[in-house]
């Protein structure tokens, strides 16, 4: 087949998986979906209703708020933590067992004793996900920065660059990729916990409104909420990876120059 | 003026680690071209690390001008046989080069003028924007060579500088360090384990013994300057000295492996 032919192939079924996807749905709610699965059209009614643009601030700006603070709140640290741990060894042994402890903990067992020790408001969501997103953060940028090339510090050491430039512009620079691949891991993460942190004792949210949707029994309703949760996640996937593509675009080019 | 007093370097236990140096003593200084050369593994990186402040030695002292060195001298730049790693990826040709200069008191023009005018010497002038890993090995040790050049300093360390590159291009960059030295009036020690690169640079040669490391031997060099890759190399006295150091080094490396020293570089 010639290679035009293909791409043209590859193209028209890209487009057309999405939209047989979307058929398909639609035939299935509107015949045979039943009570739990509402008919498509009903739900992108709901969702018109609800998040062109009537809840987005009462839902979505306290979901996101909460989501992108505890996030980053976890980067801060993690990167901060995780560079301390990474240029000092014995410390770093010492650390290890408890940081594996902790990132064994599932993290939805927090949500009782965030609630009892910080309270039902917004703090103690982004606490619990920070708490959970800045693990990985934390053992990549340890793993990053402790397997910095030796030639790398050296150099530095060599030159005098001073103890601040080294950490910026050094130390962090070459753990990046390692920082980025950790700071992937817990984006999800950070969407998972803020909707089920927002699932219990909230008042607002989206993890909030789905719930109070099922219970409510507006199935609609709570398949809208579903659908923008995925929307939003796909989006925030998008950025991130718009972001690293930028400030990692050094290292794609030297991987790719070292093949 | 670079001075070592009895220096020796013992890894791990300070009673019966492994001695890699042993009771080393020479100075250098002066603009000169010193070149070490010894059979692999007998601790030339070592005594370069030494020389850069890097290493601490075990015993014995060493004065860069007059003063102890305790971590790496002002003086003293490095260029080191990796060069895609002592080159930061992420920052471009220029931005490599100046990185050591941001912390001295340079106007922003100055500072652009070392920079320039280190890439001109090196024959990179139009690649300030491009990032290392866009260039072929030859050229980034080049940019390398640019980035201690612009430190100024009083003696620029190489080691092994060129170990990893193909002939043709490590010919063109031995002429390069020939001319800089000449442009830059810096002292320059070259570590290599190639014999003839070891002549053909250098005003002196110091010939390294096996394991622990001493110096063998102290060998002036007075073949006539400018050299030339075809010219000197042909003269006899070239050959004589080729073949006297070749001699030394192969009954170095014969007892090294008598007595079951083993190689680590």
């Amino acid at each position: 087949m010639r290679r035009g032919t293909r791409n043209g192939l590859y193209i028209a079924a890209e487009v057309l998986v999405p939209v047989l996807v979307v058929v398909g749905v639609l035939v299935f709610t509107n015949t045979s979906g039943g009570f739990y699965f509402p008919p498509l059209q009903d739900v992108l009614v709901a969702f018109q209703k609800n998040w062109l643009f009537a809840r987005i601030p009462v839902d979505v700006v306290p979901s996101l708020v909460r989501l992108l603070s505890g996030y980053l709140i976890a980067v801060v640290l993690g990167v901060l933590l995780g560079i301390v741990l990474g240029r000092v060894p014995w410390l770093r042994r010492q650390a290890s067992p408890i940081i594996e402890f902790l990132r064994a903990i599932p993290p939805p067992a927090l949500l009782p004793f965030t609630i009892v020790a910080i309270g039902v408001d917004s703090s103690a969501k982004v606490a619990l996900i920070a708490f959970v997103c800045i693990w990985p953060i934390l053992l990549n940028t340890m793993d990053g920065v402790s397997g910095i090339e030796p030639t790398m510090s050296e150099t530095a050491r060599v030159y005098h660059i001073p103890t601040s430039d080294d950490l910026i512009h050094v130390q962090l620079r070459a753990a990046s990729p390692q920082i980025f691949a950790g700071m992937r891991t817990a984006l999800p993460l950070a969407i998972i916990l803020m909707v089920i942190s927002e699932m219990v004792a909230s008042t607002d949210g989206l993890g909030y409104f789905v719930l109070q949707a099922q219970r409510t029994f507006a199935l609609a309703d709570m398949w809208s909420g579903i659908l923008l949760l995925g929307i939003l996640g796909y989006l925030l996937n998008l950025v991130f990876t718009l972001i690293e593509r930028r400030v990692l675009a050094w290292h794609r080019g030297a991987r790719a120059a070292a093949r | 003026m670079l001075t070592l007093n009895g220096v020796s370097k013992r890894y791990g236990d300070p009673a019966d680690g492994t001695l890699a140096v042993k009771d080393l003593s020479f100075t250098i200084g002066g603009g000169e071209i010193v070149t070490i050369v010894g059979p692999s593994g007998c601790g030339k990186t070592t005594v370069l690390k030494l020389m850069a402040g890097l290493l601490a030695p075990t015993t014995g002292s060493i004065e860069v001008d007059g003063r102890a060195v305790t971590g790496p001298p002002e003086q003293i730049a490095l260029v080191f046989q990796d060069y895609a790693n002592s080159l930061y990826p992420w920052m471009s040709v220029a931005d490599n080069v100046a990185f050591p200069l941001r912390r001295m008191r340079l106007t922003r023009d100055a500072r652009r003028q070392r920079v320039s005018h280190a890439l001109e010497s090196v024959g990179l002038a139009g690649f300030s924007d491009r990032y290392p890993w866009q260039l072929s090995g030859g050229m980034q040790q080049r940019v390398a060579i640019a980035r201690g050049l612009a430190y100024q300093p009083k003696i620029l360390l190489m080691d092994e500088p060129f170990g990893a590159l193909d002939a043709q291009t490590r010919a063109d960059l031995e002429d390069l360090v020939m001319t800089v030295r000449d442009e830059f009036d810096v002292t320059i020690v070259f570590v290599t384990h190639d014999i003839d690169e070891s002549i053909y640079l250098a005003d002196r040669v110091l010939v390294m013994g096996p394991r622990p490391t001493f110096i063998d031997e102290d060998v002036e060099v007075d073949l006539p300057k400018p050299r030339d890759q075809l010219l000197t190399k042909q003269l006899p006295e070239f050959g004589r000295m080729r073949a006297h150091i070749y001699r030394n080094i192969k009954a170095s490396s014969q007892l090294m492996a008598k007595t079951g020293a083993v190689p680590t570089t």
